[in-house]
């Protein structure tokens, strides 16, 4: 199985092909909703982000705090589509994947292939088994919004998949 | 004569009960870890069934997760949810306290003691987080006798932003019915994590029948509506939801529901309301029952 690994090439994004499975490893950043909420107004007001995210993996995840003994808390993937109004402009910043679940708007796939971007699913409500996948976790950024902050992760074979066109079809 | 008999009847015993939070918190922390056993054995049948390589595989998966969640006692799911509290309280029953209070420091102390998710906002514009994922979301029905049961839901958010409801003309009939629940998971497709439990309220009024979709959803998964008509279109929604294809994780496969459980009440004669409330995999829920002398027991 192919093994993804950030900073990602177009080449890479290219090699991956609709329903194939692949591995992650190394670094994933994490944002959700009130981080790219954050992003979207820095960037209106002319102000740089909090993190370089020029050929990076976005992680959809807001994980459980961690408890005594963990890296990080429960952390599967949260529904992509509310990204959705936001993915553009990441996308134009140089972001190279993202990993969530669910369906994508027509603009976020547009921009996916003017920017050349992956879009990769993986195990919704599979919280400990893919939180076993991560091996070092640190916020990075927005430390306010508590589970909603951005996290810089460590992965090793984090599992995904590009989605097929019938999962993303309504 | 009138004096005499309120005297007469404050000397009626009436159990008395204090909620202590810890029920709540015990609930609460069950609920995010441990599947309930017919939630299990519906994704073990439904592994067995399948046919599909990869649905075959994530089925596995998803059962796999929900064994390491209960052996470490930690949540299947990140989203642990908004803590949706159901209360049937005997009529009997005399309450000490203040019940909402308890409920509330219940949930206040499983999700910032047990490190679950904090994922309330206190104000849905604002959207401040209230930082101990209070205040619950609270429903209190009266029964009669002197028992106490409270189910604690953490209900996630990925299947209840797909979930509908519709008021439908009563010319659209059982047919409107099924086409709306049909294009509610459709259009969820893989958003609301399938396989999905799908609690279908029919009937009373719009908030009724939202209320009953949500009830539904505690129903054991394994147990048909005992009226036959809707027992009925329980089997023909299931069989057709799963003919939809989505599948577990919406991947593709037979297992796009793991039941449909249809609720209803009577209506108005103009009136069709309908409601679908969708469950994801992790069909999460925990019981407890009071009874007088005896104490809380946790329903297994």
């Amino acid at each position: 199985m192919k093994v993804l690994r950030a900073p990602l090439t177009d080449e890479d994004i290219r090699a991956v092909a609709e329903g194939e499975e692949v591995l992650i490893s190394g670094v994933m950043y994490t944002a959700r909703d009130a981080a790219h909420r954050r992003l979207a107004e820095a960037a209106a007001r002319g102000e740089d982000w909090p993190v370089d995210l020029k050929g990076q993996i976005l992680y959809y995840t807001g994980p459980c705090p961690a408890a005594p003994g963990e890296v990080i808390g429960p952390a599967g993937p949260t529904t992509s589509g509310r990204m959705d109004p936001y993915t553009p402009l990441l996308l134009s910043r140089g972001l190279k994947a993202m990993v969530g679940k669910g369906r994508r708007s027509k603009e976020v796939l547009a921009a996916m292939e003017k920017y050349g971007a992956l879009y990769l699913v993986t195990y919704g409500g599979l919280g400990v088994l893919l939180a076993d996948r991560i091996k070092r976790a640190e916020v990075v950024a927005y430390p306010d919004l508590g589970p909603e902050a951005i996290f810089r992760l460590e992965v090793e074979h984090f599992p995904a998949i590009r989605p097929t066109a019938s999962y993303l079809q309504r | 004569m009138g004096r005499r008999r309120v005297l007469r009847v404050s000397r009626h015993k009436f159990p008395k009960l204090v909620l202590d939070p810890e029920v709540v918190k015990e609930l609460c922390l069950r609920a995010v870890s441990r599947l309930p056993a017919d939630v299990r054995r519906a994704l073990e049948a439904a592994r067995e069934r399948e046919e599909d390589p990869v649905a075959k595989r994530t089925l596995r998966l998803i059962l796999e997760n929900a064994r390491l969640a209960a052996e470490r006692g930690r949540p299947l799911c990140q989203d642990t949810g908004v803590a949706v509290v159901f209360v049937e309280l005997g009529q009997e029953v005399r309450l000490v306290g203040d019940l909402e209070a308890a409920v509330n420091e219940g949930v206040r102390r499983a999700y910032v003691g047990g490190y679950l998710r904090r994922s309330v906002v206190a104000d849905p514009l604002l959207r401040e987080n209230t930082g101990d994922n209070t205040p619950a979301v609270l429903h209190v029905e009266l029964r009669p006798g002197d028992e106490v049961k409270i189910t604690v839901v953490p209900k996630g958010i990925g299947s209840e932003n797909m979930s509908r409801l519709a008021m439908l003309k009563p010319a659209d009939g059982r047919t409107g019915v099924i086409n709306f629940v049909l294009e509610t998971v459709a259009r969820a497709g893989p958003n609301a994590c399938p396989p999905l439990v799908v609690g279908v309220g029919v009937g009373g009024t719009m908030e009724r029948a939202a209320y009953l979709a949500k009830k539904a959803l505690l129903r054991r998964l394994d147990e048909p509506n005992p009226r036959p008509h809707l027992r009925e279109l329980e089997e023909e929604l299931f069989e057709r939801v799963n003919e939809l294809g989505i599948g577990p994780e919406g991947l593709g496969g037979r297992t796009t529901a793991l039941a449909v459980l249809v609720e209803a009440f009577p209506t108005h004669i103009g009136g069709l309301p309908v409601a679908v409330n969708l469950g994801c995999h992790a069909a999460r829920h925990a019981t407890a029952v009071w009874r007088p002398g005896r104490g809380w027991e946790v329903q297994a």
